[in-house]
């Protein structure tokens, strides 16, 4: 087991070196000249040759590389050129309210969506089935934005129960913080209830004509504890594998919620960097991610052989 | 007689199960009376679809929503069932009436430990403590013959063999001492050493105790082995009951002695030996698993595999599961690579050969598998999937389609079927498409693989004789591989006995029959189920 999680975390070191070429690469096949960009619209020739001069982009492209790559590892991403800063800083600042986003969402979005999918699949074909069913598609097909600002409509302006938008940091105070994560969290588990409600009605459905399912009901067994202890629990391994998949897809719906709710996280971070063409923060950004997604992946494969004791590694 | 004077356990009387609306029949189970009395084991014999399992579920108050009990009374210990709510039912199941299931591994559930399920009964129904239900658990496991229970009630059903988890589910039915015990063809997935072992331990457990046991089968050798009564089922109705004897004896209505005609005798008629030209020989096949890179141990799954098949013959290889007989026609198929030996097909060594090579060989070697469900593709109609073949190779699509209606009648089915689908089809009328799929590639070898194990014995005895007029006709060479000792001994021409990847044992089977040599092959015949009684003959040939 041990053994296995070396394996697999060695083989994150190739993944992450072709995401980082990728990057790399990004940044010299845009026609935009970095150089330029920094120099400003007033500068001439001369200043924006220096500056090349100075960031190193005269060099053959290996050696830029090279460069970049040691100075990642040694943990300097650089500096960005719109925000003036450090990004390991810029990134520092801004890990705090996104986290909090995703966490909230994904237990949001767990606690409602696996007892909705569950029950579905236990009165299959009834009205609650439908119900949940029909929620679901409307989950997937309405837009984040579209339920952020429907949202804020009912629940800040018209019941005012909880603020507009913005951000308060955990430092200050867990109620402000939680208060101000509540609308951005359920924006964004909509989506995921409605993924996850539906993963988990079918793998429950499946398993429900398992044979030790009736044998459960032949020993006695309540109808609570035959749905949760047999069904639920041999139906875990795909339903695991869609929430991973689910916080890896949530880096794209942190970005849009995070404009809506106007919370100063990673997501406004990358949509601003982008804007204004910030090469090093919008590197940097990517690497991160890449480097969560390919974590969350190890998680789900270990989280199988906590759910199904046939899966060994 | 058997205590006929005490209150059964178990006595049905008048049940109707109505079926949905839009099925073949009105009813699942139509006015049927049974009654097993303490300590008595009644078998429920009947083919798929006699309403037997919906009895049973209907005992236990298990019907699948769709399906409403609508007429009659079942009474447990004269408790009317019909009658419980929902609660009451649940304090019924597993303490005074129990279920064991044909598929042991599928019946536990895979993600607990084995202790843990047996212990769930004592959960559900007691107020033991988690130390004394360990225990009593403990004591089960000992009593239904588990070696090192303190070892195994740690195990998932995964680790452990067929055989012990049907020990398993047998422990924990009987946990709590139920008057009826209700096994839903409990053996049926077994091998037949492991199958006799389970007959023992029912039996032995059911007298200790003075369970009432009501067990559905499809197998008349079981019925002899275990029942005291017996009650025959025909599309929802009770044809017939009587004792054992009466029924496998003296049967009185025309489609128990249908059944009983239908199962085949373990008496191997003498065969002249075939003369035709060798179509397969195998020469040391042997195919091993695990050589692969970071694999502690190999697996040798056929070890040095001698065969040979004539045009005309049809050579059987038996063996319980795990024994390689499959691996082996995996590898004459060449749908997996041998690690060594030669495969002549004709007089070309096909063992190795490239997949770009093989082609041309592929179509004289057909298969047809177990699983008529799953082995035809759902999705296309089955004609097309029977032209498929000849068309890859080269015949014209309306040729082949002639061909195929040819063959459809060969197969006993009208040709107009071939513009259907196979869910349209039984079971048995699949496994004829699959023979006819397989002959309109004109193969000189036909490999069945367990080709009629999964049929109902009427059935079987059709499918059997289909495969053995097209064996005359096409002058083929059938490789015939079965765990079913009396198929085998009807069909055979000579049998190959094999275990763990190895031939123990290769003759004529009537020779094999009537002197098995090696220790393995007696202890097959032995654990035959009603090996001591004769059923009505029925060969196919001679």
């Amino acid at each position: 087991m041990l053994g296995y999680i070396l394996r697999r975390l060695a083989a994150t070191i190739p993944v992450m070196l072709i995401v980082a070429v990728l990057v790399f690469l990004m940044l010299r096949l845009t026609p935009s000249d970095p150089a330029a960009i920094i120099a400003g619209d007033n500068a001439n020739t001369e200043q924006v040759e220096d500056i090349r001069r100075r960031l190193g982009l005269d060099q053959p492209i290996l050696t830029q590389f090279v460069i970049w790559m040691s100075e990642i590892l040694r943990g300097n991403l650089g500096e960005s050129f719109f925000f003036k800063k450090q990004v390991v800083e810029l990134i520092a600042d801004r890990i705090e309210p996104t986290l909090s986003l995703a966490l909230f969402t994904i237990l949001i979005a767990i606690l409602v969506a696996v007892p909705l999918g569950t029950l579905a699949a236990y009165r299959h074909g009834t009205w609650i089935d439908r119900f949940v069913m029909g929620f679901s598609v409307l989950g997937f097909s309405v837009p984040v934005f579209v339920v952020g600002y429907l949202l804020i409509y009912v629940f800040a302006i018209e019941l005012n129960w909880l603020p507009v938008q913005g951000y308060q940091r955990f430092s200050t105070g867990v109620g402000g913080w939680a208060q101000r994560l509540i609308l951005p969290s359920l924006t964004l588990s909509v989506i995921y209830v409605a993924l996850i409600a539906r993963i988990t009605r079918t793998s429950v459905l499946e398993v429900m004509n398992e044979d030790y399912i009736r044998a459960a009901r032949a020993k006695g067994q309540t109808e609570g504890k035959v749905l949760v202890r047999h069904a639920l629990a041999n139906a875990a391994v795909p339903i695991v594998t869609v929430i991973g998949l689910g916080i890896a897809l949530l880096i794209g719906g942190v970005v849009v919620t995070e404009s809506v709710y106007t919370i100063p996280g990673l997501g406004r971070l990358t949509v601003d960097a982008v804007l204004a063409r910030d090469y090093p923060t919008i590197q940097a950004v990517i690497l991160l991610f890449s480097l969560v997604y390919v974590i969350i992946n190890l998680l789900v494969d270990l989280a199988y052989t906590f759910f199904d004791p046939r899966i060994r590694y | 007689m058997r205590m006929s004077d005490r209150l059964p356990v178990l006595s049905i009387d008048g049940l109707s199960v109505r079926l949905p609306t839009g099925s073949d029949r009105l009813h699942a189970v139509d006015n049927i009376a049974l009654s097993v009395g303490p300590g008595e084991i009644v078998c429920v014999v009947g083919e798929s679809g006699s309403g037997k399992s919906v009895t049973a579920q209907a005992v236990m108050g298990l019907l699948p929503r769709e399906l409403k009990a609508d007429a009659g009374n079942i009474l447990l210990e004269g408790e009317n069932i019909l009658g419980c709510s929902p609660m009451q039912l649940r304090r019924l199941r597993g303490k005074r009436m129990s279920m064991i299931f044909q598929e042991p591994m599928t019946a536990l559930n895979p993600v607990m430990t084995v202790g843990s399920q047996i212990a769930e009964v004592l959960e559900i129904h007691t107020t033991l403590s988690e130390r004394e239900r360990r225990k009593r658990v403990l004591d089960m496991m000992s009593a239904v013959h588990l070696p090192e229970p303190s070892r195994l009630i740690n195990a998932y059903p995964h680790q452990i063999s067929g055989g012990q988890r049907q020990r398993i589910m047998i422990a924990s039915a009987l946990a709590l001492d139920p008057a009826l015990l209700i096994a839903d063809e409990p053996t049926t997935a077994l091998d037949v050493t492991t199958q006799a072992q389970i007959l023992r331990l029912i039996r032995e457990m059911q007298e200790r105790r003075g369970t009432g046991v009501l067990f559905i089968t499809h197998d008349f050798g079981v019925v002899a082995e275990i029942a005291h009564r017996v009650v025959v089922m025909q599309a929802g109705r009770v044809v017939e009951s009587g004792t054992r004897d009466e029924i496998l004896q003296r049967p009185k209505a025309a489609y128990t002695r249908m059944l009983l005609a239908a199962v085949p005798s373990l008496d191997a008629p003498d065969r002249a030996p075939k003369s035709g030209p060798v179509a397969l020989a195998t020469e040391r096949l042997s195919k091993t698993y695990g050589l692969g890179l970071g694999m502690s141990h190999a697996v040798r799954a056929a070890e040095n595999v001698d065969l040979m098949v004539r045009r005309g013959e049809t050579v059987g290889i038996v063996g319980e599961s795990g024994s390689g007989k499959s691996t082996v026609a995996r590898c004459i198929v060449r749908l997996i690579q041998p690690t060594s030996g030669a495969i002549r097909i004709g007089d070309v060594d096909v063992a190795q050969l490239p997949e770009s090579r093989l082609r041309t060989y592929r179509r004289h070697v057909q298969i047809v598998f177990q699983d008529p469900f799953r082995s035809l593709n759902p999705r296309r109609t089955v004609g097309a999937s029977i032209i498929e073949g000849p068309v890859n190779f080269g015949l014209g699509r309306k040729q082949a389609t002639d061909r195929a209606r040819e063959l459809m009648q060969l197969v006993g089915l009208p040709p107009e079927a071939l513009s259907r689908y196979p869910h349209q089809f039984s079971g048995g009328q699949r496994q004829r498409i699959a023979i006819a799929r397989a002959l309109a590639m004109e193969p000189q070898l036909l490999i069945a693989d367990e080709a009629v194990s999964a049929l109902d014995v009427s059935v079987q005895a059709q499918v059997l004789k289909v495969l053995d007029d097209v064996r005359r006709r096409f002058d083929l060479a059938v490789l015939f591989i079965t765990h079913d000792l009396r198929v085998a001994s009807q069909i055979c021409d000579r049998i190959a006995v094999m275990l763990r990847g190895v031939i123990v044992e290769q003759g004529p089977t009537a020779d094999v029959f009537r002197n098995p040599r090696h220790e393995y092959t007696r202890a097959l015949f032995d654990a035959a189920p009603g090996r001591m009684t004769q059923f009505g003959a029925f060969a196919v040939s001679t």
